[in-house]
């Protein structure tokens, strides 16, 4: 069993002000795929290294399977780890390199041989084998890092943005051939990104990371349909939920954006007469040429095909927002359109804290 | 990362250019003229002096230097010394290397008074060391002090105390150049590598035979060069200590060359220097090429 259980880990590095991990705490079930999501900077790696031993906390603590690791030294946690710099060893060849833990957990011969082999097939990588690291592509060096660390039997398995280098269409079929062999390996696994889509396509579960706190830990899902603040609203999905400024009406039953009233969901029965922020993702605006009931005009500023879809940038009530339409659908800069926001997509943000608002 | 990586190749010509000198060998062309007149020209007097005699080509100074009976001792006293004190130097140069990148408290003060020698003349060495293992030295001082008995150490019929005290002396002077080498191999060696073999369940022996020692392989094999040659010419610390009593082969060339008024035969015993120096060095370099690196080479 290897389920983590985070507490109230905190680590400022040595000369630096801000604190990298500000009090963070995150539960981990045994076997379960979770993804550290954030912008640049917000102390995902330095989470990671704390786990694998290789950096220390000032305060809290991290158990493993119910034993207490936060100071056992990194060769004795059992383990594997894909390096954001890769650290693959330059002095040797790519064979001995993905073999590089088992040899030295002193594994017989054919069963480090049998690994090797499996793990370069998994990873595209037998024609390059007995190549040095230096002479392979970044991408194709970074596969190894991935390779290295499959092979082992560990505990948990830590990724640090294994997938970074690669170029799109690689990175997606990666992406999926990562989330098989992780399932299949059922290894508690700790993964790193930056880049919200994969975080959505792997993770069972999500911690979304700013300035060192986790800002929102959930389902994929749920972390994208429901973002607890702005913040995580705005970093998850392209593009960003759409944030408007609006006001409660005094009964609560109506929202008020501009001149604009629309009817509110019970949830603001509560809040009458507040400011607070309406955030609705692009794909839950419906548009129309045409009026209907309930709907708010806007004036069309740019239309981008996306293929799929077009996104268009409408000005509402002297507000941005970002919709996106069907590919059918036919309009150009200046148009007006009317749009439809639908109720169950709705969400809420107090306007100053940008927290998500709770019924009370 | 790209360590190895060979830079990219600088195209400067173009065929419509005419041919000229290229500039880097205007640039190194000063230093080039330089070591002609102040090395070779000397290295090219010292070889001939060793073989010139009245009428032409001989051999007698060869022959006179390895009939002395001092040259075979000297010859042997001084292999015995490399041999010895190479590894101790480079065992102790590691060590003291990894401690200070464990980065202890004070680490660049420690660094300094460890590369102090460096900074010493080895004759002033040797002096220092002569205070300290002489019959009334500090040393006898401390063991008559704690009621026993004192040691000859300088004894001329002593030689194990005699060599025992010159290799203390030459170890405690010349391994911070080995450290210093070391240390600054290691500074370039990238800390994930270390820590890749850590969270991989490598142990301490582990990782340093399998990666640290492997990647500083560079650097090890500049300080054994350098450290080899210059142990050949060990020589002002030897005498210091013990005059005659323990020869080396560039002692013997002084005293030829001041004592015995010869400087043909001094020639010919800096001509050995000077093959096993060049041999050693040769040696050092294909034992050392890393095999799996050739093709990026
Ligand atoms: N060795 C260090 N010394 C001092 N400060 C550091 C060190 N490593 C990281 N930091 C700081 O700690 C904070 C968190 O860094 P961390 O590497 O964990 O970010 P990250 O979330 O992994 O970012 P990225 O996505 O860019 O890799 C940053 O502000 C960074 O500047
Ligand atoms: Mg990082």
């Amino acid at each position: 069993m290897a389920d983590i259980t985070i507490s109230h880990l905190v680590k400022t590095y040595p000369g630096a002000t801000e604190r990298a991990t500000d009090d963070v705490s995150l539960d981990i079930t045994d076997g379960d795929f979770t993804v550290l999501l954030g912008p640049s900077g917000c102390g995902k790696t330095t989470l990671l290294r704390m786990l694998a031993g290789l950096e220390l906390p000032d305060s809290g603590s991290i158990a493993v399977g119910g034993k207490d690791v936060t100071y056992l030294p990194p060769n004795k946690r059992n383990m594997s780890m894909v390096f954001q710099s890769y650290a693959v060893f330059p002095h040797r060849k790519v064979r001995y390199n993905i073999g590089f833990g088992l040899s030295m957990a002193k594994k017989p011969k054919e069963e480090i041989d049998r690994k090797v082999a499996w793990a370069a097939d998994l990873l595209q990588l037998g024609p390059y084998l007995d190549r040095l690291p230096a002479q392979l592509s970044g991408g194709q060096r970074q596969r190894v890092a991935v390779a290295r660390a499959i092979v082992m039997d560990a505990d948990v398995l830590l990724m640090d943005e294994p997938l970074s280098n690669l170029d799109a269409l690689l990175r997606l079929n990666f992406r999926s051939e990562l989330k098989k062999i992780v399932k299949d390996l059922k290894t508690t696994t700790v993964y790193v990104t930056h880049d919200q889509s994969e975080a959505l396509s792997l993770g069972d579960r999500v911690a979304v990371m700013r300035k060192g706190q986790i800002a929102q830990l959930g389902d994929p899902l749920d972390v994208y349909d429901a973002p607890a603040d702005r913040f995580v609203g705005g970093f998850i999905g392209s593009p960003p939920m759409n944030f408007i400024k609006a006001a409660v009406s005094g009964d609560g039953g109506a929202l008020i954006v501009g001149d604009q009233r629309l009817r509110a969901p019970s949830l603001l029965q509560s809040y009458s007469s507040t400011d607070v922020l309406l955030g609705v993702r692009a794909e839950n605006v419906a548009v129309d040429t045409q009026r209907s009931s309930g709907d708010v005009p806007g004036t069309v500023l740019v239309v981008e095909p996306m293929g799929s879809s077009i996104l268009l940038t409408v000005e509402v009530e002297g507000q941005t927002i970002k919709v996106q339409a069907p590919p059918t659908f036919r309009t150009s800069p200046g148009a007006t359109i009317w749009l439809t926001f639908s109720p169950n997509s709705m969400r809420f943000y107090d306007s100053e804290t940008a927290m998500a608002l709770v019924a009370r | 990362m790209t360590v190895d990586s060979p830079p990219a190749p600088v195209q400067l010509d173009t065929p419509a250019r005419p041919r000229r000198i290229p500039p880097a060998v205007l640039l190194i062309a000063p230093s080039i003229v330089f070591m002609a007149l102040l090395l070779g020209w000397p290295v090219i007097q010292g070889v001939l002096q060793a073989f010139r005699g009245d009428e032409g080509f001989t051999l007698d100074y060869i022959t006179r230097m390895v009939e002395d009976p001092y040259f075979w001792p000297a010859v042997r006293n001084t292999l015995l010394l490399i041999a010895v004190m190479i590894p101790l130097q480079f065992v102790f140069a590691i060590t003291m290397a990894l401690l200070l990148r464990s980065n202890p408290r004070l680490n660049k003060v420690h660094f300094f008074v460890w590369a102090i020698p460096l900074a010493l003349s080895d004759l002033a060495a040797g002096l220092v060391w002569l205070s300290i293992f002489n019959d009334r030295g500090y040393l006898n001082s401390v063991l008559t002090s704690l009621g026993l008995d004192s040691i000859p150490w300088l004894a001329y019929d002593n030689p194990a105390t005699l060599f025992l005290c010159v290799l203390v002396a030459e170890v405690w002077r010349s391994t911070s150049l080995v450290l210093v080498i070391v240390v600054s191999g290691l500074q370039g060696i990238p800390k994930d590598y270390d820590e890749a073999a850590q969270v991989f369940g490598a142990t301490f022996w582990q990782r340093l035979r399998h990666v640290t020692l492997p990647l500083l392989k560079p650097s090890l094999q500049v300080a054994l060069i350098l450290r080899t040659i210059l142990a050949f010419q060990t020589f002002a610390v030897a005498q210091a200590l013990t005059g005659q009593n323990f020869p080396l082969v560039v002692g013997e060339t002084y005293r030829w060359y001041t004592a015995l008024q010869n400087p043909n035969v001094a020639a010919a015993l800096a001509l050995v220097i000077l093959v096993a120096s060049m041999l050693i060095s040769v040696f050092y370099l294909r034992a050392l090429r890393d095999k799996g690196q050739e093709g990026t080479r």
